[in-house]
C-alpha cells in the first residue's frame, strides 16, 4: 500500500444545512430536497441516491414547500413567491409573487393543471399552470388565520386546508368552505395555546388525515366531517405526514426524530372493512423530522439533523439485499474541497465564503501510526466573502495556487493570488462575457486555462495570464443532452478535457485542436467522479454503481485492466456502499496506484496486483500484517482499503507525496446543531 | 439393602405456586393453579387453598377450563397423563393417557374435544425437540382413557406455556420459539414464520419470550428479551406483515394477557410492574407498581373482573380491575438460591429460610402457609439485575427459640465485602422477633459457620461463629458497661472468647446436646474446646482432605462426633479420642435428628444423591434410598413431628419423631413419607373437600358442619381423624361468630348459649384427652348436639334421630337439657327466611 506523510485536516468546518421539505417524484424516481438556506438537490432514487443536482441557494429565499408537476418543480417560501426552478441550468427559472403574505405550503392537483398555496393571510390561491409559466386563476374564500397545510383530493374537486385550531375543506370549483373540522386542542397546561394543523393528507376514500402540534395524528371522515380516530403519538409536533402512492400507509414525522407508520389494514382476516392502526416507529434523527416522502418501498425523511435517512420498508424489498439496507447521506456527492498539489494549499467552498488554507508542516520522521509534531501550524490565509445574494455554486483553485475562481448563480469572479512576503489577491476585473452562468470550474494543471461548464453541457475554455483573460473557445459536443455537466476534468499533459453530465455521458476534448475527440460509451449509472491518469492518460470512471472503468483516451476503447475487471466483477463488499467516491488521485511514484475515497474510506486500488476472488476478504491488510512477506503476495490483491480515518470530505496526494485527508466528523456537525427537544431517557 | 417401597419422596408443602399460569374460574371465586403434584383450589376472595386436586403422579405442568363445561378443568403433568376434574368437589372425572411427558397443553373453544398439547418427541436424537400435537379425546365413558389419535402441528416449539397462544377464536395457533413467530391457521393449513435479527444496532434483543393473542381482532402481541412488546398484524401474507413497538419495559417482558373483550393488553416482567395498555391507544396506559417479585404469569378472569399476577417469589396476587390488590397467596418463597440452612424455629415449629430478599421466612411445614417474612436487611430492595444488595448467608437459633442469629452480606468489588451479625431477641408480647444487637464487621472475612450451644439448660446463651480470616468467635449476652446516664438498654452481645489454630481456615463448628463441648473443624484438624474454659481440650485429625460437617451425636450416642470430609464419613469416639469407624462416601450435608439418636448423611455419587440414615453406634444404616434426587442436597432438617407416628418397622422407626425435609438443586422442598400417612392425608383431604367447598358464610358452617358430622358418625373408623378435627371446629365456629358482623347475628341469648355450649367442649376434650377412645366418641356426640339444637325447631326428623343415637350414650348434663328446653322455645324463623333468599 505504501507509506505516507498525511496531513489530517479536520479544519474544514462545513455546516450542512437543515432540510426543510422534500418532494418525490415517483415518475421520475427523483427527491427534491430544499434545504434551509434555500438550496435545492435532486436526488436520483433510480441510481443509488446519487445526488444529481444542486441548485444553489440564495440570501432571503427560504423555501417552505417544493412540489413537483411532471418533470417541472416548483417551490414557495416565506418570501412570498412561487419559483419554478431550471434544472437543467441549476437555477430558479422565474418567481411569481403571490401577493398573499409568506407561503406555507403548495400543492398540485393530480392532473398538473393547477396549483394551490396558501397563505399567511389565510387565502388559498389556485394558479394555472401552462407551459413555461404559471397563472393565477383566483382566490378560495378567505378564513381568519394562516393557512399551513393543503392537500388536494385526488378528484381534484375539493381542497383540504390546514389551519390553526381546525381543518377546511374547500369545493374547488366554487371556492366555497364546504366543512371545518375543528381539532382539539392539547390537554393539561397547554390547553389555551391554539393548535397548529402542521399537514393534511387527503385520500381519494374521502379520509383526511391530520398532523397537529398536539401530537396528535388524526384520522377524519372527509364527508361527514367526523373524527373517526386520534393517536396522540408525540408530546411534541408532528411536523409532516406523507402518504404512500396506493394509500394504504401513512407516515408522521414528529419533532422528536421518530416517523411513525400507519397502517390501512383490516382487523380480522376475513372481513373487509379497514381501519388505519399504528405500526412501525422509525428512529433515525436526532432533531426535527420536517421532510418527508413515502417512495414505494421506503421511507425518506429529513430535518434538522441534516441527514438525509431513506429507511426501506421490509415487507416492500427484498430482505438482506442492498436495497434493504438503510441509507444515510450526510454529505453532498460532489467535492467541496479544492487541492492545489504543487502549492500545497486547500480551498473549501461554504456556501457564503471560501477559505484558501496553506497545509502546516513537520520535519519529523517517525514509524507507521506516529503522531508527528507540527512545526508550523496550517494557517487561513484568505477568507473570501461572495458578493450578492446567491450562494456560491462551485469554484476551482489552480494546481499553482495562483489563480482562484468561484461562480455563483449569476457571475463568474476570478483572482489572482501572489505570494510574496504578504498576501495579495486581485480580483480579475475583466472576464469575458460568455463566463457568466456556469456549473462546474476546472483549471488546466499548468494554470493557463480555466474551463467553465456552461449551459447545454458546454464547456467554455478561457485563458488566464498576468494580462488579462481571453475567451478561446466553446467545446461542445453532439449528442443533444441539454444535462449541466457535472464533473470536468484536464489532463496533467494538457492535451485532454473530460467531462461529465448528468444523462450519464462523458465526452473527451482535444485541448489541442479544440474539438471533441471522443464519447466514452454510456453506461447506465452516472459517473461521480472521473480523473485522467497522468502517465497512460488513461480516463477513470467511477459510477453510482459503484463501478469502477478505465478508458484509453488513445485507443478510444476501455483497457483490458477495465475489461478484466468487468468479466470478474467486483465484490458484493465494494458494491454496497453506500457513499459514492468522489474523489480520483494518483500516485506519481507509482503510476499503477490509483487513489480514491468516499465517506468512509480511501482506497488504493493497485493495476499492477489481481483482482480479488469474489470470495475473498475486501478488508485485509491486518490478515496480510500478521503474515510474513513471502505468503503477503499470494493473498494480496488490487484492493487496499484503509478506514482510519472517517467522514472524508477530500483525499489528495500532495506533489512531495504526503497525503491530505480532509475529515469532517459527523459528530463535530451533531455538536452544533440546536438542542433537540427534551425527551425523557429511560436511567436518567 | 432392599429400599422401602412404602417410604415415598414427596414433593411436600411450600411446592412452587407460580410454576404455571393460574386459572380463575367463571364465577371469579376460584382459582387453580398447578403446585407440584397436585392443582391447588384457592379461593380468591379469603385466599385459603379449599383443597388439593391430587392424582398426578407427576409434576403438573398445566391446569386449563374445559371450554365446552365451565365446571370442570383439565390438568397436564409430566407423568403423561391429562386428568379431568370437577373442581368444586375436587373429584376425578376422567384420565387421559398420552403416553409422553406433557410440558404444556392448551385447548379451545373451537376445537371440541382435541387438546394441543407440548410434548418432547422422541424421534430426533440430538437436542431435545419439542412438538405441538393434537390429541383427539376418546369418547368413551371410562374412567381411563388411552389417547390414540395424536397427530403433530408444529415441531420445534417452546416448551414454555407463554410461548404458544391460540388466536381469534382458535382460527389459528401462534408460537414463538428463539426469534422466529410461527402463526398456523387451521382452516387453511398453512403456516406463516416471521423472523426477527438477533438484535439491533441499538443493543436490543430481539429474542421473543411470550406470545399473546387479541380475542377479537387479528392482532398477536409479543414479548422481548430487550423489553419491547409488538403488536403483529396482516400476518396472514409471509411479506406485508406489520408490527408496532411499545417499550416501557427496561428487561424481558415474562408475561402478556389481552383481557376477555380484547381492550386492554396486559403486560408484565421483573419490574413488577403491571402495566395495562389500551389496545389501538398505546400511548396511555396504567401502572400498578410494587407487586413483589418478578412477574412470571399474568391471567384475567373470564369475565375480566380479576387480575392476578404470579410472582418468582412464589406468590399469586389477585387484582381487581388493575386498581386494587384484594388478595395475595403467598407460597414458600424460593430464590435463586438458599443461602441459610434449612432450620425449624423451636417455638412455631416453622421451617426457617431464606425468603424474599433481605428477609427471613417462617414457613408452616404443617398448614403449608408462610406465616410471615422476618425483615433482616432493613433495606430497600431494588429490582435490578447486576446489583450487588445485602443478602442474609447466615442464621442460626438457640435451644429455646429466644435468640436468632443473623449473618448479611454483600460483595460490592472482590476486596470490599459488608459483613454485618445481628442477633434478634423474641418478644413474647409482640410475638415477634425484635433487633437486640448489631455487630457490623464481625470478622474480617466470610462467616463459615455459626452456631448456638445448644444446651437448654445453660444460663447464658453462647454464639461461636467461624470466619475465613482464620478465627473463631465467641459471643455471648452481656449487661451493657457501666457508663453514665442512658443504660437502660438491657444487655447486649459482645465478643466473649477469640481464637485460631495455627492459622488454618475454621469451616464449620458443633456444640455438642448438653453444651460442655464444642468442636470447631480447621481444615483437615478438628479441635475439641471447653466453652466454659476456653481450653483447647484435644485435637483429632484425620487426614486427607478438610472436615466440611461436623455433628455431635445425641442421646445415647453423645460419646460420638461425626465429621465429613469430601470422601469419607468419619466418626470418632470422644472417650477414646480415636477413630471409632470411617465409610468411604461423598457426603454432602450431614444432619442430626435433635429428638433422637439418628442421623442423616446425603451422599453425592454419580449426578443424584443417596440418604443414609444410621446411629452412630451402629455400624448397619437404619434406611438407605438411593437416588433420592438429581443433583446435590446441601440443605436439609429434622422437623419434629406435631405428633408421634406408631410405626414399629425398623425401617420406618426413624420417620417416627420427626420428619427429614430437604432441599434439591432445583430449590425443591421434598419429604418422606410413609404409606401410612399418605392415606391419613387423603382421607382428610376428603373430608376437607365436603367441609369448605363453598360458600364462607357462617351459617354455611354451622349447618353444613352438622350434616358432615352425620356423616362422620357413619362412618366407623373416623375416630382418628374426627379426634384431630374436633378443636380446631369448635374454636373456628367460635371465631366466625365472632367475625361476624352485628347486624346479622341472631339475638344475644342465643348466641350466648351457644358460646357457652363451644366452651364446654373445649374443656371436655382437653379431659378426654387422656380418656379412651369410646369417650371421645361421647364426646363428639356432645357437641353434635350443642350444634344440632340451632335446627331443632326445623327438622323435627332429624332430631328424632339424634335421639335415637343418643339413646346409646349417657343421659345429657342438667345444663345441657334445659339449654335444650329453652332453645326450643325459640323461634328460629329468621334463619329459615336468611335461608331461602
Amino acid at each position: 500500500m505504501g507509506e505516507f506523510k498525511v496531513h489530517r485536516v479536520r479544519f474544514f468546518d462545513y455546516m450542512p444545512s437543515a432540510i426543510r421539505t422534500m418532494a418525490f417524484n415517483s415518475q421520475t424516481e427523483r427527491l427534491a430536497v430544499a434545504r434551509a438556506d434555500g438550496a435545492v438537490e435532486i436526488f436520483n432514487f433510480n441510481d443509488n441516491f446519487f445526488q444529481e443536482k444542486v441548485i444553489p441557494g440564495q440570501d432571503g429565499r427560504a423555501t417552505e414547500a417544493l412540489c413537483w408537476v411532471g418533470h417541472r418543480l416548483f417551490s414557495a417560501g416565506l418570501n412570498g413567491e412561487i419559483t419554478e426552478y431550471d434544472l437543467e441550468n441549476l437555477r430558479p427559472q422565474y418567481t411569481v409573487d403571490a401577493y398573499g403574505g409568506p407561503i406555507w405550503t403548495i400543492s398540485s392537483n393530480s392532473q398538473g393543471t393547477q396549483l394551490a398555496v396558501g397563505c399567511e393571510d389565510g387565502t388559498v390561491k389556485i394558479f394555472a399552470i401552462l407551459e413555461e409559466r404559471i397563472q393565477f386563476q383566483r382566490n378560495l374564500n378567505r378564513h381568519k388565520g394562516r393557512i399551513i397545510s393543503l392537500c388536494w383530493h385526488p378528484s381534484s374537486a375539493q381542497i383540504a386546508a390546514g389551519m390553526t385550531d381546525m381543518i377546511t375543506i374547500f369545493d374547488a370549483e366554487t371556492g366555497h368552505a364546504t366543512r371545518r373540522l375543528l381539532v382539539d386542542r392539547a390537554m393539561g397546561a397547554s390547553k389555551n395555546k391554539e393548535v397548529v394543523v402542521w399537514s393534511v393528507g387527503y385520500l381519494s376514500d374521502h379520509t383526511i388525515i391530520s398532523g397537529d402540534s398536539a401530537g396528535k395524528v388524526q384520522i377524519w371522515n372527509g364527508l361527514t366531517g367526523t373524527l373517526v380516530r386520534t393517536y396522540l403519538v408525540t408530546k411534541w409536533d408532528v411536523l409532516v405526514l406523507s402518504v404512500s402512492k396506493d394509500e394504504s400507509s401513512v407516515i408522521a414525522g414528529t419533532s422528536e426524530g421518530t416517523v411513525i407508520q400507519f397502517q390501512f389494514i383490516s382487523s380480522t382476516m376475513d372481513q373487509h372493512d379497514k381501519e388505519w392502526v399504528r405500526t412501525r416507529t422509525f428512529r433515525n434523527h436526532s432533531h426535527d423530522v420536517s421532510a418527508l416522502a413515502h417512495t414505494d418501498t421506503a421511507v425518506v425523511s429529513g430535518g434538522m439533523d441534516t441527514q438525509l435517512v431513506v429507511r426501506p420498508l421490509l415487507d416492500k424489498v427484498e430482505k438482506n439485499t442492498q436495497e434493504s439496507a438503510l441509507r444515510k447521506i450526510a454529505f453532498p456527492h460532489r467535492s467541496l474541497v479544492g487541492c492545489a498539489k504543487k502549492a500545497g494549499l486547500l480551498l473549501f467552498q461554504f456556501p457564503d465564503r471560501l477559505e484558501l488554507w496553506k497545509l502546516g508542516e513537520s520535519e519529523g520522521h517517525g514509524k507507521p501510526g506516529d503522531r508527528l509534531p507540527v512545526k508550523r501550524k496550517p494557517e487561513k490565509l484568505i477568507e473570501l466573502k461572495r458578493k450578492g445574494e446567491d450562494h456560491i455554486c462551485c469554484s476551482a483553485l489552480s494546481a499553482c495556487g495562483g489563480w482562484l475562481a468561484y461562480s455563483t448563480v449569476s457571475s463568474v469572479r476570478l483572482y489572482r493570488i501572489q505570494y510574496n512576503n504578504t498576501i495579495s489577491i486581485n480580483k480579475v476585473s475583466k472576464l469575458p462575457k460568455e463566463l457568466r452562468s456556469v456549473h462546474q470550474l476546472c483549471f488546466s494543471s499548468d494554470s493557463s486555462k480555466l474551463f467553465a461548464s456552461s449551459c447545454q453541457s458546454s464547456v467554455i475554455v478561457v485563458a488566464v495570464s498576468q494580462q488579462e483573460c481571453r475567451y478561446l473557445h466553446t467545446l461542445k459536443h453532439k449528442t443533444g443532452s441539454r444535462q449541466p455537466v457535472h464533473l470536468l476534468c484536464a489532463s496533467d499533459d494538457g492535451k485532454w478535457l473530460a467531462t461529465a453530465n448528468t444523462d450519464c455521458e462523458i465526452h473527451i476534448y482535444n485541448l489541442h485542436k479544440m474539438k471533441l475527440h471522443c464519447m466514452v460509451p454510456v453506461y447506465n449509472s452516472c459517473p461521480t467522479t472521473i480523473a485522467i491518469h497522468p502517465v497512460t492518460n488513461n480516463l477513470i470512471s467511477v459510477h453510482a454503481d459503484q463501478q469502477i472503468f478505465e478508458f484509453s483516451l488513445v485507443q478510444k476503447e476501455y483497457t483490458q485492466w477495465s475489461r478484466r475487471l468487468q468479466a470478474q466483477g467486483l465484490l458484493s463488499l465494494w458494491l454496497e456502499r453506500d457513499t459514492p467516491i468522489t474523489h480520483i488521485t494518483f500516485n506519481p511514484k507509482n503510476p499503477d496506484h490509483i487513489i480514491l475515497h468516499d465517506t468512509y474510506m480511501f482506497c488504493i486500488i493497485d493495476q499492477s496486483l489481481p483482482f480479488p476472488e469474489l470470495n475473498a476478504v475486501l478488508w485485509n491488510q491486518m490478515t496480510l500484517k500478521s503474515l510474513p512477506v513471502s505468503q503477503r503476495i499470494g493473498q494480496s490483491h488490487a484492493f487496499k482499503i484503509c478506514k482510519s480515518f472517517q467522514h472524508l470530505m477530500c483525499v489528495s496526494l500532495l506533489e512531495d507525496l504526503s497525503l491530505v485527508v480532509v475529515e469532517r466528523p459527523l459528530l463535530d456537525i451533531m455538536s452544533q446543531l440546536p438542542a433537540p427537544v427534551r425527551q425523557k431517557k429511560f436511567a436518567t | 439393602m432392599v429400599e422401602h417401597g412404602d417410604i415415598r419422596v414427596v414433593h411436600c408443602g411450600g411446592s412452587k405456586i407460580n410454576f404455571r399460569d393460574p386459572v380463575i374460574t367463571h364465577d371469579s371465586r376460584f382459582l387453580l393453579c398447578a403446585s407440584g403434584e397436585a392443582v391447588k383450589v384457592f379461593s380468591t376472595s379469603t385466599e385459603e387453598c379449599i383443597h388439593e386436586l391430587r392424582g398426578h403422579t407427576g409434576l403438573v405442568t398445566g391446569v386449563l377450563l374445559r371450554p365446552s363445561n365451565h365446571l370442570q378443568v383439565y390438568s397436564s403433568s409430566l407423568d403423561g397423563t391429562l386428568r379431568l376434574w370437577d373442581f368444586t368437589d375436587g373429584i376425578l372425572i376422567k384420565t387421559c393417557v398420552i403416553g409422553y411427558p406433557i410440558y404444556s397443553f392448551y385447548a379451545s373453544a373451537k376445537h371440541e374435544n382435541v387438546i394441543f398439547i407440548v410434548a418432547s418427541m422422541p424421534s430426533d436424537k440430538r437436542a431435545e425437540r419439542f412438538q405441538l400435537v393434537a390429541v383427539h379425546l376418546p369418547q368413551s365413558g371410562d374412567q381411563m382413557v388411552e389417547a390414540q389419535e395424536l397427530s403433530a402441528v408444529l415441531s420445534g416449539v417452546n416448551p414454555n406455556p407463554a410461548a404458544i397462544a391460540f388466536g381469534r377464536g382458535g382460527e389459528f395457533i401462534a408460537s414463538v420459539n428463539d426469534l422466529q413467530l410461527e402463526v398456523y391457521f387451521f382452516k387453511k393449513q398453512k403456516s406463516f414464520r416471521f423472523f426477527l435479527k438477533e438484535d439491533n444496532k441499538k443493543g436490543g434483543w430481539n429474542t421473543f419470550t411470550c406470545v399473546a393473542c387479541h380475542p377479537k381482532d387479528d392482532c398477536i402481541a409479543t414479548g422481548h428479551e430487550d423489553g419491547k412488546i409488538r403488536l403483529w398484524r396482516n400476518f396472514n401474507h409471509n411479506k406485508e406483515y406489520t408490527y408496532s413497538t411499545l417499550h416501557w419495559h427496561h428487561s424481558a417482558v415474562s408475561s402478556l394477557c389481552f383481557t376477555p373483550e380484547g381492550t386492554n393488553l396486559l403486560s408484565g416482567g421483573v419490574e413488577s410492574v403491571l402495566i395495562q395498555w389500551r389496545y389501538n391507544q398505546e400511548s396511555e396506559r396504567d401502572f400498578l407498581p410494587r407487586l413483589g417479585g418478578a412477574i412470571t404469569h399474568i391471567t384475567v378472569s373470564p369475565d375480566g373482573s380479576l387480575f392476578c399476577t404470579s410472582h418468582s417469589d412464589n406468590k399469586i396476587t389477585i387484582i381487581q380491575s388493575c386498581v386494587k390488590v384484594s388478595a395475595v397467596i403467598q407460597g414458600l418463597v424460593k430464590g435463586d438460591s438458599i443461602r441459610t440452612d434449612l432450620m425449624m424455629d423451636p417455638r412455631s415449629k416453622a421451617l426457617v429460610l431464606n425468603g424474599k430478599p433481605g428477609h427471613l421466612q417462617f414457613y408452616s411445614l404443617q398448614r403449608d402457609k408462610l406465616l410471615y417474612n422476618l425483615d433482616i436487611v432493613q433495606q430497600e430492595y431494588i429490582h435490578e439485575s447486576g446489583l450487588q444488595q445485602f443478602e442474609v448467608v447466615k442464621a442460626a437459633f438457640d435451644a429455646s427459640g429466644s435468640w436468632l442469629a443473623t449473618v448479611e452480606e454483600r460483595h460490592q468489588k472482590v476486596a470490599e465485602l459488608e459483613l454485618n451479625l445481628k442477633l434478634w431477641a423474641f418478644d413474647e408480647q409482640t410475638q415477634s422477633f425484635v433487633l437486640n444487637t448489631t455487630i457490623s464487621a464481625p470478622h474480617d472475612a466470610q462467616i463459615t459457620a455459626m452456631c448456638f450451644c445448644q444446651a437448654t439448660d445453660s444460663q447464658t446463651t453462647l454464639l461461636v461463629s467461624t470466619s475465613k480470616d482464620g478465627h473463631f468467635k465467641a459471643w455471648q449476652l452481656a449487661a451493657p458497661a457501666h457508663t453514665e446516664g442512658t443504660d437502660d438498654e438491657g444487655p447486649s452481645w459482645l465478643c466473649d472468647f477469640v481464637s485460631a489454630y495455627h492459622g488454618l481456615v475454621p469451616e464449620c463448628c458443633s456444640f455438642s446436646a448438653d453444651g460442655s463441648l464444642l468442636a470447631v473443624a480447621f481444615q483437615e484438624v478438628v479441635t475439641v474446646w471447653s466453652p466454659s474454659t476456653w481450653e483447647l481440650l484435644t485435637t483429632l485429625s484425620q487426614p486427607p482432605g478438610a472436615v466440611s460437617d461436623l455433628c455431635f451425636g445425641r442421646l445415647s450416642c453423645s460419646k460420638y462426633l461425626l465429621g465429613t470430609t469430601a470422601s469419607n464419613l468419619l466418626c470418632w469416639n470422644l472417650l477414646t479420642c480415636s477413630l471409632e469407624w470411617t465409610t468411604s462416601m461423598d457426603v454432602r450435608r450431614l444432619v442430626a435428628d435433635p429428638l433422637s439418636e439418628n442421623m442423616a448423611a446425603f451422599c453425592y455419587q454419580s449426578g443424584s444423591t443417596d440418604l443414609f440414615v444410621f446411629k452412630p453406634s451402629e455400624p448397619r444404616p437404619l434406611f438407605s434410598h438411593k437416588a433420592v434426587c438429581s443433583g446435590k442436597v446441601t440443605q436439609a432438617v429434622f422437623a419434629p413431628r406435631e405428633e408421634m407416628l406408631e410405626s414399629c418397622k425398623e425401617s420406618r422407626q426413624w420417620l417416627n419423631r420427626s420428619q427429614l425435609y430437604f432441599l434439591t438443586q432445583q430449590m425443591d422442598l421434598m419429604t418422606f413419607t410413609t404409606k401410612a400417612e399418605e392415606d391419613r392425608l387423603l382421607a382428610s383431604s376428603k373430608q376437607l373437600v365436603i367441609d369448605d367447598s363453598v360458600a364462607m358464610t357462617p351459617f354455611y358452617l354451622l349447618l353444613g358442619k352438622h350434616r358432615q358430622q352425620q356423616l362422620e358418625h357413619q362412618d366407623s373408623d373416623s375416630s382418628l381423624w374426627a379426634e384431630r378435627t374436633a378443636l380446631p371446629q369448635t374454636s373456628a365456629s367460635m371465631k366466625e361468630l365472632l367475625q361476624t358482623p352485628a347486624h346479622v347475628l341472631p339475638s344475644t341469648s342465643y348466641l350466648c348459649s351457644m358460646f357457652v355450649q363451644s366452651l364446654l367442649i373445649s374443656v371436655s376434650d382437653a379431659r378426654e384427652e387422656k380418656a379412651h377412645a369410646e369417650e371421645e366418641m361421647e364426646s363428639e356426640k356432645e357437641e353434635e348436639d350443642s350444634e344440632e339444637e340451632m335446627e331443632s325447631s326445623r327438622s323435627k326428623p332429624e332430631l328424632a334421630a339424634a335421639a335415637a343415637t343418643e339413646s346409646d350414650t349417657p343421659a345429657l348434663t342438667k345444663a345441657q337439657a334445659r339449654e335444650l328446653r329453652r332453645v326450643r322455645k325459640l323461634d328460629h324463623s329468621w334463619l329459615a327466611g336468611l335461608l331461602d333468599s
